[in-house]
C-alpha cells in the first residue's frame, strides 16, 4: 500500500491494519486522520496492498 | 469499526471516550460537546453577543460554525498579521472571507501593518528578546479585546483545544509557573469594565476530533501551520502527550480536566493566586497590570525609536 503524508510517500508491504502503517512510518496515531479514496476512515481498517492511504496532520493553522 | 449509534461504517474511532461514530452521528456529536462545555462552565447565555477570533485554521472556523449551527450571534475577527512567507496572513484571510460569504456571517478585519505601520514579522526583528509568537501573542490579545469591547461584545471565543491547554498546561507545571496555573481556564471572566470576559468552547475536544470535524463538514481551512511555529516547544509537549495517549487512551483528557477540577476545588491554589491588580493605559486606556503604559503600546514605542535614523542594530 502507498501512503501519502505531507510531501512524502511510503510504500508497504503486507496486509496491515492503517494503525500499524502509522507507526510504521514513524507517525504518531492521535496526530493523524487517515483517509481513503478521499474518505475518512477508521484506523483499524487493514489495507489491502493497492490501497493508497491519505495522512492528514491534525497540528495546523494557528 | 461500526458506529455505536446506528452501526454504519464509522469514520472516526475515539479511544478516550471507547466511541466510534459514522459522519453524520459525529457531526452531531461534536456540537453537543461544545454546548455542554458553554453551560457547564457557564461560558455565555444564548443571547449574548459573541465575536469569534478567527485565524483561517481548522479550529476557530469549526468553532464558528459550530456556534453558528447551535444558534448563538457569533461573528468573526481576523487579524491579518502579515506574515508573508508563501502569503500565509492572505489565504488565511481568504479562508475566513469565504467561510463568512458561505454562511452570510459578519466579521471584522484588523490588518496589523495598515493599522500600526508594521506587520508582526517586522516589529518583532525591531524587538529583540522577544519571540515572535510572544509579540504576535501579545499583539493579537490587544485588538482581540480592543475590538470586542469597543463592538459591544459581551464575550470574546477563542479556538483553543484540548490538546492545546495541555500542552500549555505542561509547560506550567515544568515551570510551576503558579501565576500562570491560577489563571489558565476555560472561562476568564471580566475583572476591568474594559476587559471582556474570555472562553475557549473547544476545549473539551481533542484536535483530532476538531481536524475531523473540519474535514467532514467541508471547512476549507489553512492547513499549513504559521511558518513561525515550526519547531515550537508546545508541538513538542503535544508530541509528548500524544505518546501518553498512545500508551494509555484517555491520558490526555485526564490531566487537563482533572487540573481543572482540582482547581476549581481549591486543592491547588489559593483563590486569591490568579487575581492582579489592573489599571488603564495612559495611551490607549486599556487594562494593564502596569503603571503608564501597557506592554502593547510599550511595543510600537519602542518599536518606532528604533526605526529612526541611527537604527543600526537592524542588522
Amino acid at each position: 500500500m502507498k501512503i501519502i503524508y505531507r510531501d512524502k510517500v511510503w510504500e508497504l508491504k503486507g496486509n496491515i491494519t492503517v494503525r500499524d502503517a502509522i507507526k510504521k512510518v514513524g507517525l504518531q496515531p492521535e496526530a493523524v486522520l487517515a483517509m481513503r479514496d478521499g474518505k475518512l476512515i477508521t484506523d483499524d481498517v487493514i489495507a489491502k496492498p493497492d490501497d493508497t492511504i491519505r495522512l492528514i496532520a491534525v497540528v495546523s493553522g494557528g | 469499526m461500526k458506529c455505536r449509534k446506528c452501526g454504519a461504517t464509522a469514520v472516526i474511532n475515539m479511544r478516550q471516550h471507547r466511541l466510534s461514530l459514522c459522519q453524520d452521528h459525529f457531526l452531531e456529536w461534536v456540537p453537543q460537546q461544545v454546548q455542554r462545555a458553554i453551560e457547564h462552565f457557564r461560558m455565555f447565555a444564548p443571547d449574548e453577543r459573541v465575536l469569534v477570533a478567527v485565524s483561517g485554521g481548522k479550529d476557530s472556523l469549526s468553532l464558528w460554525d459550530i456556534l453558528l449551527r447551535l444558534g448563538y450571534a457569533a461573528d468573526g475577527l481576523y487579524i491579518h498579521l502579515g506574515i508573508p512567507d508563501g502569503g500565509y496572513s492572505d489565504v488565511s484571510q481568504q479562508k475566513v472571507e469565504r467561510f463568512a460569504a458561505e454562511r452570510g456571517a459578519r466579521f471584522l478585519v484588523v490588518n496589523v501593518a495598515a493599522e500600526y505601520g508594521m506587520s508582526i514579522p517586522e516589529v518583532s526583528r525591531r524587538k529583540p528578546g522577544r519571540s515572535t509568537c510572544g509579540t504576535c501573542g501579545l499583539v493579537k490579545r490587544h485588538i482581540m479585546n480592543q475590538v470586542a469591547y469597543e463592538g459591544g461584545y459581551a464575550v470574546l471565543a477563542t479556538g483553543h483545544n484540548l490538546d492545546d491547554e495541555a500542552a500549555v498546561l505542561f509547560q506550567n507545571v515544568l515551570h510551576w509557573a503558579t501565576g500562570y496555573l491560577a489563571r489558565q481556564a476555560p472561562v476568564l471572566p471580566s475583572t476591568h469594565p474594559k476587559l471582556v470576559r474570555k472562553v475557549k468552547p473547544l476545549i473539551r475536544l481533542y484536535e483530532r476530533e476538531m481536524a475531523a470535524y473540519a474535514l467532514l463538514r467541508g471547512i476549507d481551512y489553512i492547513y499549513e501551520e504559521c511558518p513561525y511555529s515550526r519547531g515550537a516547544t508546545t508541538l513538542f509537549y503535544k508530541e509528548l502527550l500524544n505518546q501518553l495517549e498512545e500508551r494509555s487512551p484517555g491520558a490526555k483528557q485526564m490531566f487537563y480536566l482533572s487540573f481543572l477540577q482540582a482547581r476549581e476545588e481549591g486543592r491547588l491554589l489559593p483563590a486569591e493566586a490568579g487575581e492582579v491588580e489592573l489599571g488603564e493605559c495612559q495611551r490607549c486606556g486599556q487594562p494593564t497590570t502596569v503603571p503608564n503604559l501597557c506592554a502593547f503600546c510599550r511595543l510600537w514605542e519602542g518599536a518606532v525609536i528604533s526605526q529612526g535614523p541611527q537604527g543600526a542594530e537592524e542588522q
